[in-house]
Formats: C-alpha cells, structure tokens, sequence
C-alpha cells in the first residue's frame, strides 16, 4: 500500500469564536472519531445536564472542562480521501498565547475562525501577525456562527473586506474565505444550501487544496551539528557527526565548512542503522556523516557545501521577536539563544520598535519587550554565530531565547550586522580607561624580577594531546621558577570550580572559562609575571578573544603537534618532544628570559 | 520522504536533543510496541548504540512472557537494563486483585510509586548484568533529571496535550495549563534543579503508524499481541489482572495493520481493554499528574 501524505494545520482565532466546533464537525463528518470517545463525552454531557456541543470532543481534561476554554494546544487525528491530517488546536484567549504558539509553529497551514456577529477581535488579529511571523504562508480565513446572522452576505462581506486589508499590511494573502456554521455543519464537509452566494470551497475541500511545503531539497545544503559521536562498544571506530539535514542534499565526497570555526572536510560516508548504503541524503533526514579528515567540532556548528552560498557568520544582527516570557526582554542581561543546534549567550542591544500585534501600532519609544509584544530588535551574541536571513532561507533564521529556564521568545532574523563595534571592544576601552595605571613601569618590574611578563597559552589539535598540554603547562611553571623567574600556572578547571563556577550552569561554559582567563591574564602581565594556560583545541576566534583581553598586554599562543586553527597563525608549532625546552628557548629567543641553555 | 520518514526523523531528532543535554537521562520501557519502537528509534538516533539506561517497572502482575522477552532483547542487544518495583506494597498485598486495593490505587503504589522512586533513586534499582546474565543491584543512585516516554498523542484526552520536551516540578506534578511554549524545532531543554523532564518522542504516531513500522523496520515484538489460535491477542499490555486481550484473529504483524486500516479496529480506542482508564472519567489524568505515564 502506499504511503499517504500528511499534514499539520492549526486552527486559530479569538476566543470563542468556535475553534473546538470546526474541529469537532470535521472529525465527526469524517467519520474520524473512536467509537469510545463520542459516547464517553455524550455521557459527560448528559451527567452535567449539558446540551451536547463538539467542543467537548477535544476538551478531554477535566481542569479544563471546568474552564469551559481551550487552554492547550491538543492534537487531533483525521483524515479525507486525499491525506492524513493533523488538526492543532490553538487556544484564543489571550494568556495561552504561547501555547497557540507551539501549535501553529508546527503547522503547514492555518485556519482562521472568526465570529460573523462579533467581527474581527484583537486576537483575530494578533494570531494573524503570529501565524505570519511563524512563517505559515496557507491561510484560509473561516467566518463561523453564519447562522446567528442569518447567513447575511453583507456580513460576510464586510469581514471579508475590512481583514483582507488587515492581512495584507502583515504580508498574509488569505487563499480564501468561507462562511460556515460549524454547529450545523454548513459548508464544513458539504456545500450549504444557506450560502447559496457563495461559490467557493468547503473547509473540507479546502484542506485538500492545502499543497504540502515544496521539497527543501533543492535549497542550499544546511546541517545543524547536533552531537558528534563516538560510541567505542563493540568495536565500533566510527566518529559520526551527526544532525537533521534542514535543506538541500550531501553526498560523499562533497567538500563541506563548519561554521562559525570554518573548519573543513570531504564527507566520507553517509551512516545510518538498519538501511542500505547510499550516496546521497536529503532534506528532513536525521542523519550522521563521516569525514575523511579528524577535525575538531562542536555541536551547534551549522555544516554546509563549500561550493554553495554560504551564510552569515557575525554576533550581531536585526530581527523580529515574539515575546511570551513572563518577564520582559530588556537590555544588558545575558539571556540564551538556540538557533539551528546552537546555543550562546546573547543580550539585546537596541530595541528599534514595538508594533502592536493587534493593531499593528508602532511604538518607537518602549525600551523593553513586554509579553506579548512584536518588536524590531538589534541583538548580539557572545561569540559569532552562522545564521541564514529570513528572507533567503528560513529554517537556519529562526531562533528562540531562553530566560531563566524558559523559552520565552522566538524571532527571525531580517538583517546580518557587521561585528567590528561590538561589545567586548566596548568593554576592553572602557577597561583601559578605568585601569588604575601603577606607579611603577614594566621596564622597572623586568629589572627587579629579571623577566619580562608574557601570557602563554598552550594548545594542541591532537585528540592524543588533550591532556599531555597540561602537564608540559605544568612542567614550564615549574622550570621557570626554578629559573627563580615569576611564573604561574593556571588551568581552566582550576577556574571552572572557582571563579567562573557560576558560569557552569550555562551552556556556554567555556567561553566564560576563556574570557575569565583573558581577563586574569591581563592582571597578572600587568604584574610582570608570566601567566602560562592550556586550553586544548582552540579555534580562531578564541585566540582572537584571548588576545583582546590581554590587551595591551604581550600574548604568546603555542600550538602543540596537530594545530586546532583554520587561519589562525600562532606565535610558534611545536612537537610534543621536548616541549617545554621548546618553549624556554622561544623565550629566550623573544628577550623575555634571559639566555636558555639546554 | 513518506509519512514513516518523517515520523522516523523527528523522533530521531527529539532522542538525540536529548541525549544531548541530559546528563541523567533514562528511557523507560514497558515492553509494549510503542516503547520498543522507541528503543528501536534510539538504536537508529545512535547508529545502532543504546547509550541510555532502560528503565523497567516491574509490578509483578506482568504477563510472564513479557518478562522473559525483556531479558532476551537486553542481553541480545546488550541494553543497560535496569528495573525498579514496590517492595513494600508487594509485601503488604497492598494490590489488586488479590490484596486490600481497587484498581487505581494498586496503579498508583506499584507504578506511579515505583516509578517516581525508582526515577529519583531513593529506592533501589536492579541492572542486568551481562557477564552473570542476571539481575544486580545498581551501585548508581543518581536522580534521572531527563525521563523518554513512549506516549502517544492520539492515545487519549490528556495526552494529547503533551509537549516534546514537558517538564515536572519538584513534586512530579504536571502543570497543564502552563506548559512552556515548543518554537519550531526548539524545546525546552534548560530545568530548574529539583525539576525533571518527560521526553516524548513519538507524540505524532498514531496507533497504525506504530505497526507500520514495525513492519517496514522488522522489529521484534511480544507475540502476546498476535493470535495463537484462539481468537484473541492483545492490543494493549500491562497487569493481567486489567487487561484483557481482545477479540481478534490477526496472526502476524501485517493483519494488525489491516484490521487498524479497515477492520473492526478502525474506529475503537485503543485502551478500551484498559480498566483503570474506565473507574473515573478522568482516571488516566489523575494517575498521570501522579506521575503515571
């Protein structure tokens, strides 16, 4: 038998405008409901001396029965000769808003229900610009409770009109208007004969209009990394890097990036378990590659075709955000960002304007984004991320912020910035300035402890290297203070359970490690000691990082066997051997110790 | 892709989301079609590995044969199998049929009990073995911060209200009306300490697709759910004492699919040999704001 197509659609408007009833009409037109389900909620109907309505049908919880509103999106299962659908249904009231969110979020098409007596409401309207935002393009707009105005055409008419106009500012081209009376079935599963002006689809007709989202394959290639693994039980040597394929096609032998480290490989082969080798994967398969090169990456780097458009790679950029946190999104606190598989600390820098999902108002003058507010917004990362626009490819655009556990917003990003003013240079000025300049100079710091002051950083691309660095780290504090010079060694799990333990809680650990490092390095350079770290496998940008922060301090970065950088240049290539001779001899080469002898 | 694919693929994303940021993450397992299609979706997420412990609640009312199929896929597949039970209430007969409780309270003492306890590791757990090939007391104590779940949406009223990635508080209550918001293909991944995670990666499967699957992939089941020559199989497993087989003649995996597509089953609940869904009319969603999946 073949496979049959299915769909999500999710069913949003005001609050009772009878959202519950279409989808209560339509799975019992369908034939869709289980034969237990119709009985036990007639039974409950009867118990509570109610008169029997659909909308019991999908209000299965007893809080919210008790409520008499839908307070969740529920899912609903049913199906037309054409396809399977999933009906979600979206809550109206304004304080579920977010879950109305996660509904139509997942959803190829909407159906927008309004009442026909009471018009168009504030969340007819502020669904709408969600539904927009949210990126659903197939809306089709259901007038319901035609019945309460005795199928008047001008009613209709004038909805019709006054919303098309409304849709239109928001970019959304309703496909179509359809009066119907979901609680007597008019032109829910058959054309009503109280409509006979109206010429267009059924909202059973009009589902199976609904086209399926084009094939992504044939969009650029885009991989969120979401883990890379090495599962050693029974053998097994493989190091899968694996992900959903969010767009476009991989096939072995193809040269792909990762961004942002724009780490490079050739893909090896395509694996999978229980199914047949294969050249090629397509877009929305969950999949893992090997590559022919052991390079270093981390989850969150989006993998793409060297040959093909790549994106964007900045820590700033412009976007829309949809706010539904319980607190609003202000200024200079650190909140999370996920997008694509990445996660980074992120701030909001500007907020350019508030439009009022309702009335599509614009406010220029609000400094934060409250619940429920739309806003224009400048953010900036902690570190660079890899971004599409939305414009040109959606599904690497989109991205959510976390507060305080929570997923409280969700934007898309209109506009890549450029990152040379941002605000870790910001920082590092305002440093400099407010730095309490000492008494005594560096020049007379050397002459007292014999030394200039140096940070050195250690670091190394070999797997077999990771903790073989610590102890070369270790091994030259130790020669040089026998030396009777002023060294110090500082590893980053010392700090991780000190000074950044707070920072553990956060994903973005590491980069808090290395800014502290970066910052400590600067104190005790100042002091004329050498400050000396490892840090395995460093990537361009936190060598750039650890530089700035030593600002304007003397920085030297050694690499260790296999170097971790693209384009990087370190200061010097070592082998494991004799490291730390090595390193005493740099030294001595730079006049930052006096003359080493082996 | 067809509509298996699709299934397939995002269930593999949500186990791999998970696995990803939780450090203590177990999946549960009750031998049924549904979590054994999970157990099966993480071998495909995993390339063939289970790196996550299975979790196992035995209440000692299961159909013997359930048990014995466990142990076989655990020690065959080479899963970390771990189970946990109510000892006390086991002790004190505090069961049904048999002892001093109704239905729902026998549930509640030997699986929403068992299982919060045996989640948070306050009471002992069992972990197979492999060399001994037997059951051992698990060294492991640490609180399970991520728990897999194989429910379904269209399984019934609350579950259907389920989110991907659905946290509990500290008291393992489920706060229906303030869920937190699923944004496309991000979920809430980030828990307060003291809160745990239900994961539940086949919450788009319908019953049908389930067995769609487990013909397309020739997974291995319990035969309790095929005919034997008697006219009856099960459709749904859990404690002998509530659960009843049903009458049906499907012989093999291929039969179940047509009766579901066409048959006699196309238009009854699934759960309708489920006694315990019938004591209240919200029986389920009261066990399962108790903890009861």
């Amino acid at each position: 038998m073949e496979a049959r197509e299915q769909m999500n659609i999710v069913i949003v408007g005001h609050v009772d405008h009878g959202k519950s009833t279409v989808i209560g009409r339509l799975l019992a037109d369908t034939g869709s409901l289980p034969e237990g389900k119709l009985e036990s909620v007639k039974e409950y109907c009867k118990k509570n001396s109610k008169p029997f309505e659909y909308a019991f049908l999908l209000d299965a919880l007893k809080d919210e029965q008790a409520q008499g509103i839908t307070i969740d999106t529920a899912r609903c299962f049913f199906k037309t000769r054409k396809r399977d659908y999933i009906i979600i249904d979206a809550p109206g009231h304004i304080e579920f808003l977010k879950n109305m969110v996660t509904g139509a979020s997942r959803a190829e098409a909407a159906l927008l229900v309004i009442d026909a007596k009471e018009g168009i409401q504030e969340n007819s309207k502020r669904h709408g610009h969600i539904v927009s935002m949210l990126g659903i393009k197939q809306v089709v707009v259901l007038v319901n409770k035609m019945d309460i105005v005795d199928f008047d055409r001008d009613v209709f008419c004038r909805i019709k009109a006054e919303f098309t106009e409304f849709l239109g500012k928001i970019n959304i081209q309703p496909l179509e208007f359809i009066p119907i009376s979901a609680f007597h079935g008019d032109n829910i599963a058959q054309k009503s004969d109280n409509t006979i002006w109206y010429d267009g689809l059924t909202v059973l007709e009009q589902l199976d209009a609904f086209k399926n989202k084009k094939s992504i394959a044939e969009q650029v290639f885009r991989m969120p990394v979401q883990d890379i693994y090495k599962f050693t039980k029974e053998g097994d040597t493989r190091r899968i890097v694996a992900g959903t394929i969010t767009g476009g096609s991989i096939s072995r032998g193809d040269e792909v990036i990762f961004l942002p480290s724009h780490k490079k490989s050739v893909v090896e082969s395509i694996e999978g378990f229980n199914v047949s080798t294969r050249d090629t994967a397509y877009a929305d398969e969950a999949i893992g590659v090997t590559l022919n090169t052991q390079i270093y990456i981390k989850p969150g780097e989006l993998m793409v075709k060297a040959n093909e458009k790549l994106p964007f790679v900045s820590s700033r950029f412009k976007a829309n955000v949809f706010w539904v946190g319980k607190s609003p999104l202000t200024k200079n606190r650190n909140y999370k960002l996920k997008i694509g598989t990445m996660r980074v600390g992120v701030k909001l820098v500007e907020v350019l304007s508030i439009i009022d999902a309702a009335e599509l108002n614009v406010n220029t003058f609000k400094d934060q984004v409250e619940r429920h507010d739309v806003s224009e917004c400048i953010f900036e990362t902690l570190k660079p991320v890899a971004f599409d626009l939305i414009s040109e490819f959606e599904q690497s655009a989109r991205f959510v912020i976390v507060d305080n556990y929570d997923i409280s917003g969700g934007g898309i990003i209109l506009e890549s910035l450029p990152d040379i003013e941002n605000s870790l240079k910001e920082h590092i000025r305002k440093r400099e300035f407010l730095w309490e300049k000492s008494l005594i100079t560096q020049e007379q710091r050397k002459e007292v402890y014999g030394h200039k002051s140096k940070f050195i950083v250690l670091t190394s691309g070999s797997d077999s290297a990771q903790n073989i660095i610590q102890d070369i780290g270790r091994g030259l504090e130790k020669r040089l203070f026998e030396m009777k010079y002023k060294a110090y060694y500082l590893g980053v799990s010392s700090l991780a359970s000190g000074l950044a333990e707070e920072a553990s809680i956060e994903l973005e650990s590491r980069y808090e490690y290395i800014r502290q490092i970066g910052e400590l390095a600067r104190i005790f350079t100042d002091s004329g000691q050498i400050l000396i770290t490892s840090v395995y496998n460093i990537d361009d940008y936190e060598a750039e990082l650890l530089k700035l922060l030593n600002q304007p301090n003397d920085i030297l970065i050694i690499n260790i066997e296999e170097s971790p950088f693209v384009n990087f240049v370190p200061d010097a290539s070592i082998k494991i051997d004799n490291a730390v001779d090595a390193v005493c001899s740099i030294l001595a080469k730079q006049s930052i110790i006096l003359d080493y002898y082996i | 892709m067809n509509h298996l694919d699709k299934l397939e693929a995002q269930s593999v994303y949500i186990l791999r989301e998970a696995y990803r940021e939780f450090k203590n993450l177990c999946m549960l397992w009750s031998i049924g079609k549904d979590s054994t299609v999970l157990l099966w979706l993480a071998r495909k997420a995993f390339f063939g590995h289970v790196p996550i412990p299975l979790v196992h609640i035995d209440t000692h009312f299961k159909i013997p044969e359930m048990i014995s199929y466990r142990d076989d896929l655990a020690l065959k597949w080479r899963l970390t199998m771990i189970y946990g039970e109510n000892t006390g209430a086991l002790k004190e007969k505090k069961t049904f049929p048999d002892g001093k409780a109704d239905r729902l309270t026998c549930c509640q003492a030997l699986k929403s009990e068992a299982l919060k306890n045996t989640l948070s590791g306050e009471w002992p757990r069992f972990v197979m073995d492999h060399e001994k090939k037997e059951y051992v007391k698990d060294s492991k104590q640490e609180k399970y911060t991520g728990v897999i779940v194989g429910v379904r949406a269209d399984e019934e009223g609350s579950r259907s209200k389920e989110r991907y990635f659905s946290p509990r508080d500290k008291e393992n209550d489920w706060d229906v009306g303030d869920q937190p918001p699923e944004f496309w293909n991000q979920f809430k991944t980030d828990f307060a300490p003291g809160t745990h995670v239900r994961i539940h990666p086949l919450l788009d499967w319908t019953e049908l697709n389930i067995w769609e699957y487990i013909e397309r992939e020739d997974i291995p089941i319990t035969s309790l759910y095929f005919d034997h020559g008697d006219g009856k199989r099960y459709r749904s497993l859990g404690c002998y004492p509530c659960t009843s087989p049903v009458e049906s003649t499907a012989k093999n995996v291929k039969e179940i699919i047509e009766e579901l597509r066409s048959g006699k089953f196309a238009n009854i609940a699934e759960r309708s040999g489920r006694a315990q869904d019938k004591d209240d009319g919200g029986g389920l969603e009261t066990l399962r704001k108790g903890g009861y999946m």
